[in-house]
């Protein structure tokens, strides 16, 4: 039941959202040698964006951040799609767990 | 080495925290050992096969393929969980009470330790699969050497398992008329959390657009991504910066999980031969 619950939120949310979540252009982020560049994303406040983080290194690395709610792994060699929600201005860190002594970024929203 | 230690403890703690519940739920049904061993031992399997494909696995849907999947497998541990807890509503008491009767009884047993060993694999799944691709990352990577990198992920399963082991332990320690009730309470709380981080799943990989301001922001006292938020996360959800579907998740679950063991629990009243033997302490 709450199976269904979900899926029925998710067919209204995301007929009610496909469109406008969609237009924004999305910005490269590079990961290589375990660092992140840019390691400072300027983002729009209030307006969702989507990261396209490219994995230059030949390992896995796992994009972490609780301040975006993001955990997603990205292969060697991989892109991985990251989309953030509508942000209040500030600035929301994230890392690459698997490497987070120099894996590290932070997303500015302005 | 220590890199790998905190990585592989962390992952363990957090699958063995599941199955120290699992095991303390299902104290004293027969056959439970094997079941919960089949639960990990496919989840370990699993957990290999999707860290080789997660490249693939991410390319799905428009490159939200890992979030669906994750979302996918923590409804089917909500929808397992609900069906244990609400199974054990039924027979529970019946089966702590009259341990004789319980040959038909444990037989349909099975069905719930079914649903608690799927429960299991998906723990050791989702965990297992980020161990394998790190310590794949780390041994490629040269790094560390061999030695080294096994010596931190067998102390990382050690301490871990260890932990986990602690907790079984001390929830064994709960008298065991109340047992019934703490472990009933543990798996509703584990569900609804379940169920908020599949929510934030959903939205993580764009399926649902909506409800995503956080409602509030308590990571200066306890932070998500420290030791102890994250454990409290494992157990009962927690998140430093909830937003609304995940809480409306969280909540419904919880609300389902009552309805429903309430529900079960009155219509069994109705046609038992004598309602006094409801009443009955249990020891």
């Amino acid at each position: 039941m709450s199976l269904k619950t979900v899926l029925a939120l998710t067919a209204l949310a995301g007929a009610a959202i496909a469109g406008p979540a969609r237009a924004q252009a999305p910005i490269t982020v590079t990961l290589k040698d375990h660092r992140f560049s840019p390691a400072e994303i300027r983002v729009a406040a209030n307006q969702p964006a989507i990261l396209n983080v490219v994995n230059d290194d030949p390992l896995a690395e796992e994009f972490d951040s609780t301040a975006l709610k993001v955990e997603k792994v990205i292969a060697g060699k991989q892109s991985g799609t990251v989309r953030i929600h509508p942000l209040r201005p500030g600035r929301y860190p994230f890392m690459g767990e698997y490497h987070s002594a120099t894996a590290q970024g932070v997303v500015v929203a302005q | 080495m220590l890199a790998t230690l905190l990585i592989v403890f962390r992952e363990v703690i957090e699958a063995g925290l599941i199955v120290g519940i699992v095991l303390a739920a299902t104290q004293g049904v027969v056959g439970r050992g094997l079941w919960v061993t089949a639960g990990a031992a496919g989840g370990l399997l699993g957990a290999c096969i999707v860290a080789a494909f997660a490249g693939g696995l991410a390319s799905l849907f428009q490159g939200s393929g890992q979030e669906l999947f994750n979302a996918a497998i923590l409804i089917l541990a909500v929808g397992m969980l609900t069906w244990h807890n609400v199974w054990m509503a039924t027979h529970g008491k019946e089966m702590s009470r009259e341990l004789k009767a319980v040959g038909a009884e444990v037989r349909r047993g099975g069905k719930s330790l079914l649903a608690l060993a799927i429960v299991v694999g998906v723990a050791v799944l989702r965990e297992g699969s980020e161990v394998v691709l790190f310590l794949y990352g780390v041994a490629a990577g040269g790094g560390a050497s061999a030695a080294s990198l096994l010596l931190g992920g067998a102390l990382g399963v050690a301490l871990g398992a260890g932990l986990s082991l602690l907790m079984y332990l001390g929830l064994l320690a709960i008298p065991a008329h109340r047992l019934f009730a703490a472990t009933t309470g543990l798996i509703t709380l584990l569900a609804a959390g379940l169920a908020s981080q599949a929510a934030a799943f959903l939205q993580q990989g764009g399926v649902i657009g909506v409800l995503q301001t956080p409602l509030w922001d308590t990571s200066a006292i306890l932070p998500e991504g420290g030791m102890a938020g994250r454990l409290l996360k494992t157990l009962v959800g927690y998140t430093d910066q909830p937003n609304g579907l995940q809480l409306i998740a969280w909540l419904g679950v919880v609300a389902l999980m009552l309805t429903l063991m309430r529900l079960v629990n009155r219509s069994r009243v109705a046609w038992t031969v004598s309602p006094s033997a409801t009443a009955h302490p249990a020891e």
